[in-house]
């Protein structure tokens, strides 16, 4: 590697020490592991290394600078990427690149120091978003319309990126309260699960505020998981977390079993990365999870590395939710200071620890293989499988990912064992679901069942729909539109999949006959043409032409006969051709309301 | 004196079958390369013999037995037993839709095999109607009097990227940037060429499949209708400017040299060069003006 070369522009004072402090900042003694390939250890003389290594070892803080850098200033310079790239000897090429990847990073000196990302997704959509959005635009501030921030069961939403101060999220937010935001007032969340009682299990500890606190979450019971994995083997508890049946609950269903027994047989060393990301529309039970029992993560994590060996921890969750980010890093730090993370957790003789990095604004980064691209300090852009990340996954090393969700049910394994926890729900989808209930619904929020309650027992519980329902969106904008007719669906993933749908993250956005589905349909459109990271050719062009088309169908008349047979085949070449799940599904919403007859007419 | 332990590769036999026709192969080659001993002509854009295949373009895809979706073809090692099968619609469609996209999006006109491609493959471009259809307009990019960026014929495949960084340069001055279709090409901060870390080896512009990146020589003479590939002659010398050695073959027309590269395939440069080699040749034509 020759030397960096930057170009003419210098970063201020204040640029200079905000990257300064970053660099400082990034807690040295949480990234050290001996790594067989590139070499990982960052222990703070880093100015001794040279050459290859010395690259290696800084480049994974690219993204935490870039975050730290823009929240001092409020955006990127060219003088402040210069000092980035010196300062982590990364090309400020590839500075600029990965950077400019990003929604929450700007390159432009902003007319007003914090920017409102005002959601203009679905679920916010049809609760007067644009309206806000405009509302707020005319009094001078600096907007920009978001996709989904994940709270639409409070929409619309409305997240404060404020420069020298803690970011905020405004909730079911109107002009006043963003101003107030905007002015310093801050959030505390609210869980909004309308459940109460005994037998929520993943949801237990949301209505109890002192489960935020380290003595609160050992008195209703937590690390009594932990107690029962340690006194097991490694090896029966992966066994158990197999014969749970335990599958995914980002979106794929794989078996959770598999993963792990897979990673945990690889050589050292191993990570246990977990998908925070949370950004599918109108997804939002990762966040009430980790805002409400953030120790419920971090024990059934510990659980993990301790069964797989693996002795690092990653979080990765989305930059547009400060309120969970919060919640995670105290508990993290409390959890260290109790001895719960470290080098010896809970003095049961293994290393764990966990380190927390935030994604910056790019739906794709949920894509695990983009994802651990994110965490090294390259551009979100997934990777081509085989190989996959249980063998060669975070720095090339063998890597479990988990959902937040998929990890929280390891807690409920341990105490019931494999088999106890197969026997809730069916006997393909074990344990209990999390449901996102969002739209013309009367009561918003998260709701947990068993697998195999019915759509319409979900919707009940949810105090049933607002006006006439016409559609649900199932398993948000990746997923499908279904219609009334299958309310009697049983939520589990085999009789979902037999009815053609999928439930994804456990979406369930209800819609009513005032949705202008013309316009809905056309927002899904543009939110993957957004998203899409751009590296593949079906899906960078594709999301786009797709987009065309239903413009036609909207606005110029075109023929619906002859719209449907160019988005056929755009979808076909999608689904077979793309890298990868984002190109994949980007077609299925918008054929799936073609087929129902919501837009373009059954002619 | 020292021992060099010069290794003894052996390659381990792997048989495939391509569709319908047993194909041997060794470890370590791709699903490419057995189609390609199979006799197929498999189109492919973001490949090249010199780079490390990120395999985005996709137009190289087939149909594996036992996978859900269409595999890269470029980037897919072989493994014993595979069934590859190149001839069924699936196939074709995917290609074809590629096809279409790159030819909808960018100005693929200077690319022969594209535009050949295009054909084999039945693509429609008429069916996309202009006015409602995206594409990458881009203004030229002339900062300097070697090359040329012309980033409405970029189809984003990183071949350049690869050789600027790790495949050939190790120089890093220019990277994907954006997101999506916005995703461009750029220097750092997008600065002119000139400011950037930029060596001017030329290397990107010898892998560039579309000419979106241009010796300026053949820019001008095309301008003035003047670019006569037929006309010219291609010598193979040996840069005299230092002890490397790199082949240069230079092409002539008019007796003016207008395009200096090196063979993709030669043992000492896999095409690329320095600035010295690529651009330094002026000295060779300086002849008495009278
Ligand atoms: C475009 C895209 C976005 C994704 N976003 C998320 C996400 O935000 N959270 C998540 O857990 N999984 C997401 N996934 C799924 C992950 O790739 C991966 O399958 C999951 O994290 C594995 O964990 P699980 O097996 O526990 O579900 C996404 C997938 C794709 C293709
Ligand atoms: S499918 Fe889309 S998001 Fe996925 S790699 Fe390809 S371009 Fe990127
Ligand atoms: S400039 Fe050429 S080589 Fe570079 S990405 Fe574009 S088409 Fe490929
Ligand atoms: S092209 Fe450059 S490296 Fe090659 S022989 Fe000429 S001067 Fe040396
Ligand atoms: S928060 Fe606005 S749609 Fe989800
Ligand atoms: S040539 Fe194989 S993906 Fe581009």
């Amino acid at each position: 590697m020759p030397e960096i070369a930057v170009t003419a522009a210098t970063p201020t004072e204040a640029e200079r020490s905000a990257v300064a402090d970053s660099v400082v900042l990034q807690d040295p003694g949480q990234i050290s592991f001996d790594a067989a390939g590139p070499a990982l250890t960052f222990d703070g003389d880093r100015i001794a290394r040279g050459g290859q290594e010395r690259i290696f070892n800084r480049r994974h803080l690219l993204l935490p600078v870039l975050h730290d850098v823009r929240d001092a200033i409020g955006w990127l310079s060219e003088g402040a990427m210069n000092e980035i790239a010196t300062t982590l000897q990364v090309p400020p090429a590839e500075v600029y690149g990965v950077a400019s990847f990003y929604e929450l990073f700007t390159f432009e000196a902003p007319t007003a120091p914090d920017a409102l990302h005002v959601c203009d997704d679905t679920a916010c959509r049809i609760q007067g978003a644009n309206e806000l959005k405009g509302e707020l635009a005319a009094g001078g501030h600096n907007v920009h319309g978001s996709p989904c921030l994940g709270l639409c069961e409070q929409a619309p939403a409305v997240f404060v990126q404020r420069t020298g101060e803690a970011h905020v999220s405004v909730r079911s937010a109107t002009k006043d309260s963003v101003l107030a935001a905007l002015d310093g007032a801050m959030t505390t969340p609210v869980a909004p699960v309308p459940q109460a009682g005994e037998d929520l299990t993943l949801l237990r500890r949301v209505h109890n505020a002192a489960a935020v606190d380290y003595d609160g979450y050992v008195a209703t019971g937590g690390y009594e998981a932990l107690a029962k994995a340690v006194s097991m083997s490694p090896a029966e508890v992966v066994t158990h977390v197999g014969n749970a049946g335990l599958t995914g609950r980002g979106g794929a269903a794989f078996p959770t079993g598999f993963k792990w027994s897979a990673v945990a047989a690889e050589p050292g060393p191993r990570h246990l990365v977990v998908n925070a990301d949370e950004s599918e529309p109108g997804t939002f039970k990762d966040r009430v999870l980790m805002e409400h029992d953030p120790y419920s993560l971090i024990e059934a994590m510990t659980i993990g590395g301790y069964a797989m060996g693996a002795e690092q921890g990653w979080i990765y969750i989305r930059g547009e939710y400060p309120e969970a980010t919060r919640s995670l890093q105290s508990a993290i730090a409390e959890a260290r200071s109790m001895g719960m993370l470290g080098d010896d957790v809970g003095g049961h003789n293994f290393r764990f620890d966990i380190e927390l990095r935030l994604g910056a604004g790019a739906y794709i980064c949920g894509e695990e293989t983009a994802l651990l691209n994110s965490i090294e300090g390259y551009r979100g852009e997934p990777r081509n499988k085989p190989p996959f990340p249980t063998t060669n996954g975070l720095f090339g090393q063998p890597t479990a990912i988990n959902n937040v969700e998929t990890m929280v049910n390891v807690n409920q394994i341990m105490l019931l064992g494999g088999e106890g926890y197969a026997a809730i729900g069916t006997e393909k989808s074990t344990g209990t679901k999390l449901f996102c209930l969002s739209g013309h619904v009367a009561r918003p929020g998260v709701y947990e069942v068993d697998y195999g309650a019915t759509l319409r027992d979900v919707i009940a519980l949810a105090g049933g729909p607002v006006g006439s329902l016409t559609s649900i969106l199932m398993g948000g904008a990746a997923g499908s539109f279904i219609g009334t007719d299958m309310l009697d669906v049983p939520l589990t993933i085999e009789d979902s999949r037999e009815h053609g749908f999928s439930l994804g993250s456990g979406v369930v956005m209800l819609l009513n006959d005032t949705v202008d589905y013309h316009d809905f349909v056309a927002r899904i459109a543009q939110f993957f043409r957004e998203e899409s990271c751009g590296q593949c050719v079906p899906c960078r062009v594709g999301t786009v032409r797709q987009g065309e088309s239903l413009l036609r169908i909207r606005e110029k008349g075109a023929p619906i006969e002859q719209e449907r047979r160019m988005l056929d085949d755009f979808a076909l070449v999608m689904k077979d051709a793309s890298i990868c799940g984002l190109g994949h599904t980007a077609s299925g919403a918008i054929l799936s309301a073609i087929d129902l007859g919501l837009i373009g007419g059954r002619s | 004196m020292t021992f060099v332990d010069i290794p003894v590769e052996i390659r381990t036999k792997v048989s495939i079958s391509v569709d319908g026709e047993a194909v041997d192969v060794f470890e370590g080659d791709t699903i490419l390369d057995a189609c390609t001993k199979a006799g197929k002509i498999t189109p492919v854009v973001c490949y090249g013999p010199t780079v490390t295949p990120v395999n985005a373009c996709r137009v190289c895809v087939v149909e594996l037995e036992g996978s859900r979706t269409l595999v890269p073809s470029c980037s897919r090692p072989v493994e014993e037993g595979m069934v590859v099968k190149t001839d069924t619609e699936r196939v074709g469609h995917s290609r074809k839709m590629v096809l279409e996209f790159l030819a909808t999006s960018s100005d693929v006109t200077q690319s022969n095999d594209i535009m050949g491609w295009l054909g084999d493959y039945g693509a429609d471009l008429d069916r996309y109607d202009p006015e409602t259809t995206e594409r990458m307009t881009d203004e030229v990019k002339i900062e300097d009097d070697l090359y040329i960026r012309a980033y409405d014929r970029c189809v984003l495949c990183y071949k350049c990227v690869e050789a600027c960084g790790e495949d050939a340069q190790w120089t890093f001055a220019i990277a994907m940037s954006g997101r999506g279709f916005n995703n461009r090409i750029s220097t750092e901060f997008d600065v002119a060429l000139p400011d950037s870390a930029c060596v001017y080896c030329g290397n990107c512009v010898a892998v560039c499949p579309t000419n979106a990146l241009q010796f300026k020589t053949e820019f001008d003479l095309r301008k003035m209708g003047d670019w006569r590939p037929e006309d010219q002659t291609v010598t193979r010398t040996v840069c005299s400017y230092c002890g490397v050695g790199c082949n240069l073959d230079l092409h002539v027309q008019d007796n003016q040299i207008v395009k200096v590269d090196s063979p993709m395939d030669h043992s000492i440069t896999s095409g690329n060069l320095c600035v010295k080699g690529r651009f330094g040749y002026q000295y060779v034509q300086n002849r008495p003006t009278k």
